[in-house]
Parts: structure tokens; C-alpha cells; sequence
């Protein structure tokens, strides 16, 4: 399955079910055939494609709206906060190409605060799955949730446990010393570090949150009363996104944690091929795995 | 033509809305003068054009009425009342907040198809209403209105530009031209002529007309295509603050606080032959 041929079947199930984009269309190119008029190409217009899919939503249409992350997320952020989320419409917006998979483009097309601003909407739901099995496996329940949802697409092969219900997250290992909480795309590399650490003897846990909003409290504070330490690995701002997630939380439920961040504070990344970009930010699983290893150190 | 009988019972219904407005700016202000320039152009649409009624406002193939210069609100309430999709003691609950009648258009209200207030967001709203309607075969027809000092916005030529790439022949904006935005003349500002010139190259079927006289309105609506595959603009010339003299053409007559002498100009109008 792809994700173009899960949402073609979902598509062909439900007769509300439409496609728009904004000329996107590496990930949806076969679908404008199938679908005819339910698919919709408005040209390079994102601000029309966020009002059109509210247009649609209030004909009682469900649309699923493709762009690339940063363009859907901030030329038309005014767009969905006003007219999809204010009228709480259930239009669930795809952004491609998010965060780190933007390699090469450089900074225009790096959305590293998509996270920040669409968990800052009232309603907005916000979901970021490792690769393409966690998104199709968890597409129809995104599909069949009436609040509008954002989606950081994560164009990579792999294979995905089942999905909880929404909100839920994918708790992968349990760690005395560390647990790392992530998503996305570096969830990859936070399972490297993991193993990394282990063959040291230091005991790191991993979760994959994938719900940004909601997101699984139980699961983060139970990690953060059982582990020395959190480490939160995100392709995003610091401020907004993962990190300041899980301290708004372990400041609410008032629980005292260590929390070692990984993300880029204040500026953005170089750009160039993934992995280099992985490891001269310092976000490969190796490198990763070195920073933590110091940051436990200089604590004893 | 319309009927010298209809045309009295439209002049009536003007007058009696443009009070409903000035009852509202009585109650903490709102604005006025962007109300009663479009406030003809809505009276004539609701009562000769639009098919929607109380009865079809969850009726799918009824006509959509998007007001996208929400802040002109006072009137469309006005017509609403006009035409019996709420009571007009709603009206009396301005600013409060035990009800949602503030300066800009809540969808809770019946007869309000959605929010708006921020300029140049439902002319995409309504393209996407406009492509499902004909997607399914509904005979609904999609109206915008827009202000013209809103055509500052990027969106709304973006919007028509995908407007005519849809060949959307049910979607009809209507200009309310009274060429003053908030603080200045439109022309002196941004100027926006040759106006139908540029509609026209944008590929729309687009005309104008006298915003106040519903004889014109009557020519111009009962003359537009609908065999054309392409979206249709109505420019209508119009003046702010309309049917209350001392505000008319004023470019402080944006927000207005109520008063009597308001009232009084209204009244005095209205019993000129």
C-alpha cells in the first residue's frame, strides 16, 4: 500500500471524501484520475486552498488538503485558524515535506515552527507519524474525527505498529536512565541512539509521540517519574514544538523532571543532503547518542 | 421591470432596515457607513434574487449569500430580520453577552452562512462551496460580497484566478464600490480603476450598476449569463453612509455612534416624496 492508494480506497468508500492541493502532487498524482472532480488542483494558491476546503467542509465534504509544509502552514496560516478552525470544520491538512526532509531547499522551505503554530489554534489537532505505514494505518481514524487535523507527512519506507486511538502514543522501550520521547522523522535516529546507549549500560527508553495535539500525558509523565532523565529529539524550534510540550506538561501536573533538549533554538539548519544534515546538527543517532552520554556525565 | 408596487414595498423595506442599523450603532456603535452602502444591494438580492428563504436554510441547493466585508453585518441582520430568519429584538442584545450580535457576522445566527470579518477570505469560501454545488448538480448559485477597499487583498485576486481556471458560472461577487475604505478614498489610496477592466481580464463577466436604485439592480440581475463558463462580478456604485445625510460620502462615517439626530436625517428621508 502507499499512501495514495490507501486514501484512493478510503476515497472510493466514502463519496465525501475529496482531495485538494496546491500543485503537490508527488505524493497524490494518482489520484486526479480516479477521483475526477473530487480531486482539486487550485494552482499555487494556498490561501484559496485552505477557503475552498472550508467551502467544501461546509457542504458537508471531508477534504484532505496537500501542500508543502511550510506554504500551507504559514501563507495561509490566517486561513485555516479563521475559516477551518473557528468554524471547527473538519479539514485535515497535509503538509509535505516538513522539517528536516526539506534537506536541500534551504530556509524558506524549512517549517521548523509548523508544530508551534498549528498546536497554538484552538481545536487544531496535530499529527506527525514516523513514515508512510504509521500514516496509513492511521488515516481512516484522522478521516473519521470531525476536528481538523495537520499532518507532518513523512515520506519514509518502514514498517509501523498498529495505531492506538487517536492521542495515543507508541511507547517503543522503557528506560531506567533516559527516555527519549520523539517523532517523525528522527524517531529513526533515536532508536539508533537507543541501541547505542544500551551497549554502553545505560538504560534509554523511547517513545514515539506522533500526536502533538492531543498529546498522550500519562505516557510522558510516567516516563518522567520512572527515568533520570526525557530527551526530547524534534526537528522543529525549540520554542513551541516537543520540548516545550512536555515542559508545559511536567509543569502543570507538577512534576519535577530533567529534560535535555534537541532542536534547533533560534535559527535554522544548514541546508544539504539528509545525512549530512543529520550529522552536523548533531541529530544523527550517533551524534545524539555522544550528547546524551555527555549530559549524563556532567551530571554525576 | 419592476412592478411600481414591488419597487414601494423594496423602498419600504430599505427604509425600515436602515432604522435597524442605526438601532444597533445606538448600542455602542458599528459600522454604519460600510452598512448602508451595501444595505440597498442586500435588500434588492434577499428579496428578488436570492432563492433561500427560512424554510431552505439547510436546504443544500439553496443560493449562498457570503458577506466577506463582514464588518458591513448591521445590514445583513437588517435584511435578515427583513425577511424573517430571526426576530429583531435579537437586536436589542448588540455588544452582549448573552447573545453573538457584535461588529462582525456569527454563523449561529440563521440566515448566516458563515463568519467573516477578516477581508478577503470568502471569495475562496465560496468558490469551494460554488465547486461542490455544481460538482453534485445543486442549482445553488454563490454570491460574494465584497468591499472594494477588500481588493487591496492578495487572496481575493489569487481566489479569482482559480475562479476562472474552475469556469465557475455559479459565483457571482458583488462589489459594493463606494470608494472609501476605513481611512481613505480607494483611489487616492490603492487605486483600483479601470476596475471592470481588470475584472474583465481576469476573465470574469463583469458590469456595474447604480447600488442604490433597485430598477437598476432589477436590469443588471435579470441580465447577467448563465450559459457562460466563467465567474460573474456586479460592480455597484454606491455611497457610504447612504439614506442618512450627514453621513453620506463621509470618510469618518466608517464606525459610527448612534443618536437621535440620526434617527431624525433617517426619518426626514423617508418622507420625501
Amino acid at each position: 500500500m502507499s499512501y495514495e492508494s490507501t486514501l484512493l480506497a478510503l476515497a472510493e468508500a466514502d463519496p465525501n471524501l475529496m482531495i485538494l492541493t496546491a500543485e503537490n502532487r508527488a505524493h497524490i498524482r494518482g489520484l486526479a484520475e480516479p477521483l475526477g472532480p473530487r480531486f482539486i488542483d487550485v494552482g499555487i494558491a494556498e490561501q484559496t486552498l485552505v477557503g475552498v476546503a472550508a467551502g467544501l467542509a461546509l457542504r458537508g465534504r471531508k477534504p484532505i488538503v496537500h501542500a508543502l509544509a511550510p506554504f500551507l502552514t504559514m501563507r495561509a496560516f490566517e486561513f485555516i485558524r479563521t475559516d477551518v478552525a473557528i468554524a471547527g470544520l473538519p479539514v485535515k491538512l497535509v503538509g509535505f515535506v516538513p522539517g528536516l526532509l526539506s534537506d536541500g531547499n534551504g530556509a524558506t522551505h524549512q517549517s521548523l515552527e509548523d508544530i508551534a503554530l498549528m498546536r497554538g489554534i484552538p481545536g487544531m489537532q496535530v499529527f506527525c507519524p514516523e513514515n508512510g505505514a504509521a500514516l496509513e494505518a492511521s488515516l481512516a481514524l484522522l478521516i473519521a474525527s470531525p476536528a481538523p487535523c495537520y499532518v507532518r507527512y513523512t515520506s519514509r519506507e518502514g514498517s509501523a505498529p498498529a495505531p492506538g486511538q487517536l492521542g495515543s502514543a507508541d511507547v517503543r522501550k522503557r528506560g531506567r536512565d533516559v527516555t527519549f520521547v520523539t517523532f517523525g522523522l528522527l524517531l529513526e535516529q533515536a532508536e539508533i541512539a537507543c541501541s547505542r546507549l544500551e551497549e554502553l549500560g545505560i538504560s534509554a527508553g523511547l517513545i514515539n509521540l506522533r500526536w502533538l495535539s492531543p498529546v498522550d500525558e500519562e505516557v510522558l509523565l510516567d516516563a518522567a517519574r520512572t527515568s533520570q532523565a526525557l530527551v526530547t529529539v524534534e526537528d522543529h524550534f525549540k520554542i513551541g514544538g516537543l520540548y516545550s510540550i512536555v515542559c508545559e506538561l511536567l509543569q502543570r501536573a507538577g512534576v519535577h523532571a530533567r529534560v535535555i533538549s534537541h532542536a534547533f533554538d533560534g535559527r535554522w539548519f544548514k541546508p544539504a543532503t539528509l545525512p549530512r544534515v543529520l550529522d552536523h546538527e548533531g541529530l544523527s543517532g550517533a551524534r545524539l547518542a555522544e550528547s546524551v552520554l555527555a549530559a549524563l556525565q556532567e551530571r554525576k | 421591470m419592476l412592478p411600481r408596487a414591488r419597487l414601494l414595498e423594496l423602498e419600504q423595506q430599505a427604509s425600515r432596515a436602515r432604522r435597524h442599523v442605526l438601532h444597533l450603532a445606538d448600542q455602542g456603535g458599528c459600522f454604519v457607513g460600510a452598512a448602508l452602502s451595501c444595505l440597498d444591494l442586500l435588500v434588492y438580492l434577499y428579496g428578488e434574487v436570492l432563492r433561500v428563504s427560512p424554510a431552505s436554510v439547510a436546504d443544500p441547493g439553496r443560493d449562498y449569500f457570503l458577506l466577506s466585508k463582514g464588518h458591513a453585518v448591521p445590514a445583513l441582520y437588517a435584511t435578515l430580520i427583513e425577511h424573517g430568519f430571526f426576530g429583531k429584538e435579537r437586536l436589542d442584545h448588540h455588544l452582549s453577552t448573552e447573545d453573538c450580535i457584535y461588529w462582525h457576522p456569527n454563523a449561529a445566527l440563521p440566515g448566516v452562512e458563515f463568519q467573516s470579518g477578516s477581508l478577503g477570505h470568502l471569495l475562496s469560501v465560496g468558490i469551494g462551496i460554488a465547486l461542490d454545488a455544481r460538482r453534485v448538480g445543486d442549482p445553488s448559485r454563490v454570491f460574494v460580497m465584497l468591499g472594494d477597499g477588500e481588493l487591496n487583498e492578495g487572496s481575493i485576486w489569487e481566489g479569482l484566478l482559480v475562479a476562472r481556471a474552475q469556469q465557475l458560472s455559479n459565483l457571482i461577487l458583488v462589489i459594493d464600490r463606494n470608494r472609501l475604505q476605513a481611512n481613505a478614498e480607494t483611489e487616492a489610496l490603492v487605486p483600483l480603476e479601470p476596475l471592470l477592466d481588470k475584472l474583465r481580464a481576469f476573465g470574469l463577466f463583469a458590469s456595474e450598476v447604480d447600488g442604490h436604485s433597485f430598477e437598476a439592480l432589477s436590469a443588471a440581475f435579470s441580465s447577467l449569463p448563465s450559459a457562460e463558463r466563467r465567474p460573474i462580478a456586479v460592480v455597484a456604485n454606491t455611497v457610504r453612509g447612504k439614506g442618512v445625510p450627514s453621513l453620506e460620502g463621509r470618510a469618518n462615517a466608517w464606525f459610527v455612534h448612534g443618536s437621535p439626530a440620526l434617527h431624525e436625517e433617517l426619518a426626514a428621508q423617508g418622507s420625501k416624496p
